[in-house]
């Protein structure tokens, strides 16, 4: 209990280490759901759909899946290598979350703000510090399977994760210098007000072509589809996880999925203005609008508890549809509306991006290699630093002529 | 014993002893983890000292990008177990006694200097004189503008030296 008194910044971050880890963690898991479902749209199918009501309970299947098969260790591999890269990895990915404000700082229980698990001054270039890192996760899983498919991935993935850093990092430094701050919060804050009193004063804006590059490069960052040639099927078999099997495979899985929110949470920080809601806060109906987005979705899940579900799916989706209704009217209390606010917008725009991620997914080819190479090096990376180049130059401009 | 000074001797061991495996690392790939060990230490010592923006672009230029690049050259090359020569005789002769010795001057200079007592009062728990990333952009592009140009030109240079070794002959 001194210990408490003593470092309460300490433990009160652990608590929200912990709580942040078990909200991803969930996330992770329906993620895969959700991508499933959206692509078996695309495809005309119906997706997982008799584990649970929906397939609502698949991703608890997966899971005990895969911690229920054989672990199994090539005999050629390099032990240490093999084992450190999925735990790296993960880890990595997990940590780059913890830098993301979910919502603004004002909101604070017990002097602590409570959305927010790390404030750093330098947060963007941090963010950029460990995702630089996540490559080594692919390539020494590549090297230590002591396999020609998996290595071929890992060169592949070095490569293009190099490539397109570079891309990356100058595509975002436009916002920089708009922002003229490293820290997420004052990134975001700096991004209140409207152009002609309606358009939201996002950095998308003037920065959309920065956006685009962003958004190309973090698709390529992430490894997805349509830059996912360190996993290529038909080239690799699997790429760089072909020699892993069990949770192994799980924690690479697992880290995609979370570097997929990660690059999300930064494209909104960035450039759709974080948790910032896109009306003007005259408009006080909208307080309520994540509570009644929930019981209206209730509403529907009733109706299909009702009238399609049968046997031990209606009880599970009766369930879904109390949980909706009780979250949505706790949402509705006019003390719990402001405080949600935040958090409430800035997963509605990661849930955004995500399914823009699946959409592509489920929608482009996969890129030849060499196109790869030259779309990076030689469209991606001129495009973006002329974009640095002129946001620099119209900011220096007033400057010049004062000066 | 505060934390900050805890951490400042757990990642100077870790750094040491990252250098001293990658010397003894036989196989390529483990000698650059080792000294991605040390490079990631040493960022944590910067930060230790209140310089975020130099801890940063430490990781993200040594770690995330010229090591990514060793690793690859490595995997692209296949590079086999390093052999093992046995010491060569000036190693023996001028070597070895020379390191000796630096290691004494070093030890002996870091006795006499503050630097012994900064460490010792909890090493830098980040000062009030934390380098902002504003202050370094500063000197950077004002007071040492002309270094810093004649830098970007050096590498402009060796940029053009690969691609004129790396051209295929017409």
């Amino acid at each position: 209990m001194e210990f408490v008194t003593q470092h309460p910044v300490l433990v009160v971050s652990l608590i929200k280490i912990a709580v942040l880890l078990f909200i991803v963690m969930t996330a992770l898991a329906y993620l895969t759901w959700f991508e499933r479902k959206v692509v078996a749209r695309i495809q005309s199918r119906w997706g997982p759909y008799y584990v649970g009501a929906h397939g609502l309970l698949q991703p608890l299947a997966d899971g005990v899946k895969f911690l229920f098969k054989e672990d199994y260790t090539p005999p050629e591999a390099d032990k240490f290598a093999y084992v450190l890269a999925p735990f790296l990895a993960l880890s990595l990915a997990l940590t780059a979350i913890a830098l993301i404000p979910f919502g603004p700082p004002s909101v604070r229980l017990l002097g602590q703000s409570v959305f927010i698990v790390s404030n750093l001054d330098i947060g963007l270039l941090f963010l950029f510090a460990i995702s630089s890192i996540g490559v080594y996760g692919v390539a020494l899983a590549g090297w230590s399977s002591n396999s020609k498919y998996p290595l071929m991935g890992g060169i592949r993935s070095s490569a293009q994760m190099i490539s397109y850093e570079v891309s990356l990092t100058i595509s975002v430094v436009g916002v920089l210098l708009i922002a003229g701050t490293l820290n997420f919060n004052e990134i975001i804050e700096g991004q209140t007000g409207y152009y002609l009193h309606f358009i939201p004063r996002w950095h998308v804006v003037p920065q959309i072509i920065g956006f685009l590059c962003y958004i190309t490069a973090a698709i390529a960052e992430t490894n997805r589809i349509p830059f996912d040639l360190p996993e290529a099927e038909t080239e690799l078999v699997a790429g760089f996880h072909t020699e892993y099997s069990s949770f192994k495979f799980a924690m690479f899985f697992m880290a995609e999925y979370a570097n997929m929110i990660t690059v999300s949470c930064l494209a909104t920080i960035l450039f759709f203005g974080g948790w910032l809601s896109p009306f003007p806060d005259s408009w006080t109906w909208q307080l309520y609008l994540p509570g009644a987005g929930l019981v209206l979705l209730s509403v529907y899940t009733a109706y299909d508890t009702v009238a399609n579900l049968r046997g031990i799916a209606q009880i599970q989706f009766a369930v879904v549809t109390l949980l909706a209704l009780g979250i949505g009217v706790l949402c509705l209390i006019p003390a719990v509306a402001p405080v949600i606010q935040g958090p409430f917008w800035f997963t509605t725009k990661i849930i955004l991006f995500l399914f823009f991620y699946v959409w592509t997914r489920g929608t482009l080819p996969r890129f030849r290699y060499d196109q790869l190479m030259s779309f990076g090096w030689k469209f991606l990376l001129p495009v973006s630093l002329a974009n640095l180049v002129v946001t620099a130059f119209v900011l220096i401009l007033p400057l010049l002529r004062h000066g | 014993m505060s934390i900050p000074f805890l951490l400042f001797f757990i990642c100077a061991f870790i750094s040491v002893l990252g250098a001293v495996l990658l010397i003894l690392a036989r196989e390529p790939i483990h000698s650059a983890l080792s000294l991605i060990l040390v490079m990631m230490s040493l960022a944590v010592l910067y930060l230790l000292l209140g310089a975020e923006f130099i801890a940063a672009v430490q990781i993200i230029v040594y770690a995330g990008a010229i090591m990514v690049l060793f690793v690859f050259v490595i995997m692209l090359l296949n590079a086999g177990f390093e052999e093992r020569t046995d010491w060569s005789k000036i190693a023996k002769v001028v070597g070895l006694p020379f390191s000796f010795f630096l290691l004494l001057a070093i030890a002996h200079f870091l006795s006499r200097s503050d630097i012994g007592r900064v460490v010792a009062n909890g090493a830098g728990a980040p000062s009030n004189g934390a380098v902002s990333t504003r202050a370094l952009s500063m000197a950077l592009f004002q007071q040492y503008l002309f270094p810093f140009e004649a830098t970007s030109i050096l590498i402009l240079v060796a940029i053009l030296g690969a691609w004129i070794l790396g051209r295929k002959d017409e």
